[in-house]
């Protein structure tokens, strides 16, 4: 048995508390099962590209989709299936979108993790690691200005991108801003191949927040009862004025870096860890020990989860790939500034 | 033996730290891993103290290179992508690209920019930047095509006293392969007549000069007799080639996987509309990629950038007039 934030708490138990257990356990497992999905269909070569999976990051990255409201924004990375789930994406955006339908929010334009719809509040990411924060930051900044003082905006990122001049710029523009950003870390101990020790010199990546003059926040990434606590905080905080937030938790990517990648550089001194348990076991036992759920439930949750992902798969392989004759092969928004000449292909 | 495009960048790299103390290679992942392409395989163990992991910081990392390029030191820095170059691109064009200019102290520094489009690969993992770097005077910028080629060139890059951006294709990493690494190679700026002809020039180069000589072969039992000129650097250019090429055939078609605008393609276009006007027997061309960012979806990327077939119909159409 683990121990957890909630064990040191005398009682513990409401019902609310139960119940947002319950819902990001549900998030946390329909994610893993939806990568198991995405890996076996990479691996029998029906996703194009990469595919990049969340295994061992989903208490972190559901923490933050629960303790939002549907009316924030959220910029999630790489890792972030079970945050993507409970902020509001379909199963059914992330496979059209990994699988290339033309019917998808990306239209097959753009793939796999980088997707999103934008006017819901939830930003497509771009490759460069960094480049969301500061984008986050504006759609915070315009809801100020348009007199909107309630919502909070969430980013991820890794400990390797917290080395970008993006992430801090970023953060500097935040503080300076006092903007209601929730900047969570999810230091894996790797940047791809690279360890913590060639990526940054400091002890602990929180105390990064203290010289920008932002709230730092630290948690055990392995332990959802930890991460749904201090997430919840971080964005109460940001939410009641109290400036941007940094949340740095400490877990490890329980898969290679995507899939083509077997991690062999992780060193299994770390696996074997605290940092190396799975959090949705670790998750599966607080619901267990605390009798919020037995394993008949957490049984057919799974089944439920997993019918729903085979049916919307089977939906998915049915609808049409995009068409380039029928491709607006434009980048430009307003038809009248649009070039036609043939020379750029239009 | 056969050795491919990608293992003759990791040959090139291990014989310049071998014959010159002042090359060290610095990017991520470089070092133990080996790279993310693995272009820096074994480097590492093979050269204790030469090849080193760099933070996620691109800016940085090329900073760090002008400021051993000072010191007299010879980097190689990988990015992981060309497209994260971008990320660094204030350093290369501002400092690397301004040093020798304003200090008369040489900048030499190779930029190892893995580029180019792969099927899946997506708006930020497929980018063909080597315009945009030939834009800023005090760049030399390199595009092999050949096995051959990205060695030589690699070699020299380094041991050139500016700053050279060489854009290694990642669609030739592993498919390209030859016999045997040369042993002398043609001038750095200097073109190459990658297959003789008298009816068309394609004019191309790295990823697409194997597209425009597909193209040539496809046309041949029509009747056709293509010339393929490689360009090697798209900066320096080597205008005198080409004008001797479209002097032999009067017809100039131009291909570049880049974006049209203002593109390597436009640049030889304008010089031989200029230079070699009276020498054009028809309009001269080109064929670029769509003029949009790089789409994900293989059926998508396979009509965005230009492919053997297009080339050949392009040439087609210019050769009935
Ligand atoms: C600016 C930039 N440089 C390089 C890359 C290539 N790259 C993609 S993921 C990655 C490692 C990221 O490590 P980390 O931030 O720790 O996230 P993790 O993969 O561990 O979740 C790198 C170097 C990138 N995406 N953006
Ligand atoms: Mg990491």
């Amino acid at each position: 048995m683990y121990q957890t934030v909630l064990d040191a708490e005398a009682g513990g138990g409401s019902a609310a508390l139960r119940d947002l257990h319950l819902s990001a356990y549900r998030f946390m497992l329909q994610a893993r099962l939806l990568d198991e999905k995405l890996a076996s269909l990479y691996r029998a070569g029906k996703i194009h590209g990469g595919v990049f999976l969340s295994r061992g990051q989903e208490a972190l990255s559901v923490s933050i989709g629960v303790s939002l409201r549907k009316t924030d924004v959220f910029s999630p990375l790489i890792r972030d299936s079970a945050g993507r789930l409970a902020f509001g994406e379909s199963i059914l955006d992330a496979l059209q979108t990994c699988l290339g339908s033309a019917l998808g929010p990306m239209r097959g334009r753009d793939g796999n993790v980088h997707r999103g719809r934008p006017r819901d509040g939830y930003l497509a990411m771009i490759s460069h690691l960094g480049a969301m924060i500061s984008v986050v930051n504006g759609t915070l900044f315009a809801r100020r200005f348009k007199g909107i003082t309630d919502a909070v905006g969430a980013t991820c990122i890794g400990d390797g991108g917290t080395a970008t001049g993006a992430f801090h710029e970023a953060l500097n523009q935040a503080a300076v801003e006092k903007l209601p950003l929730v900047l969570v870390v999810a230091n894996n101990q790797y940047a791809y191949s690279t360890p913590n020790d060639r990526e940054f010199a400091c002890a602990d990546l929180a105390d990064r927040a203290v010289g920008y003059g932002v709230t730092p926040h630290s948690v055990d990434g392995t332990d959802l009862s930890a991460c749904l606590e201090v997430m919840g905080r971080a964005v109460a905080q940001a939410r009641a004025g109290g400036g941007p937030q940094l949340v740095v938790a400490s877990l490890l990517r329980l898969c290679g870096h995507g899939e083509h990648d077997d991690a062999g550089y992780i060193d299994p001194r770390i696996k074997n860890s605290p940092l190396g348990r799975d959090c949705l076991k670790v998750a599966e036992d607080i619901l267990l020990s605390r009798h919020w759920a037995d394993a008949s439930e957490l049984a057919s949750w799974r089944n439920e989860a997993v019918r729903a992902i085979e049916t919307t798969v089977a939906r998915v392989q049915r609808e049409p790939a995009p068409d380039p004759f029928a491709e607006q092969w434009t980048a430009v928004a307003g038809t009248d500034l649009r070039e036609t000449h043939e020379e750029l292909g239009v | 033996m056969s050795i491919t495009y990608l293992e003759a960048i990791r040959e090139a790299q291990a014989v310049a730290l071998r014959d010159d103390p002042r090359v060290f290679i610095y990017g991520q992942d470089v070092g133990a891993f080996g790279g993310a392409f693995k272009a820096t395989k074994n480097l590492a163990k093979e050269f204790p103290g030469r090849v080193f992991d760099a933070p996620i910081s691109e800016d940085a990392m090329v900073g760090l290179a002008v400021g051993a390029a000072i010191e007299g030191l010879r980097p190689i820095i990988e990015m992981q992508f060309a497209d994260f170059s971008t990320a660094g691109f204030n350093q290369i064009v501002n400092q690397a690209a301004t040093l020798f200019w304003r200090t008369n102290v040489p900048c030499s520094l190779t930029v190892r920019l893995p580029f180019g489009g792969t099927s899946g690969s997506g708006p930020f993992h497929s980018q063909s930047l080597e315009t945009i770097y030939a834009h800023y005077p005090g760049l030399i910028v390199m595009t092999p095509a050949t096995v051959e080629d990205a060695y030589s060139m690699l070699i020299a890059a380094v041991a050139i006293d500016d700053p050279v951006i060489f854009c290694e294709h990642k669609f030739l990493y592993y498919h390209l392969k030859a016999e045997a690494l040369p042993s002398e190679a043609l001038p750095i700026g200097k073109a190459r007549i990658a297959r003789e002809g008298r009816d068309l020039t394609i004019v191309a180069y790295s990823a697409m000069v194997h597209e425009a000589l597909a193209a040539a072969a496809e046309l041949a039992p029509e009747g056709w007799q293509i010339e393929v000129v490689d360009l090697r650097t798209v900066k320096p250019l080597d205008t005198d080639t080409v004008m001797a090429s479209v002097a032999r055939t009067g017809r100039l078609l131009c291909v570049g996987e880049a974006w049209p605008w203002g593109g390597v393609t436009a640049e030889v276009i304008a010089r031989v509309a200029s230079e070699g006007f009276g020498l054009l027997d028809v309009p001269p061309q080109r064929l670029n990629a769509k003029d949009t960012p790089i789409p994900y979806h293989p059926n998508l990327w396979a009509a965005h950038r230009p492919t053997a077939r297009a080339i050949a119909a392009a040439a087609r159409k210019m050769l009935r007039l």
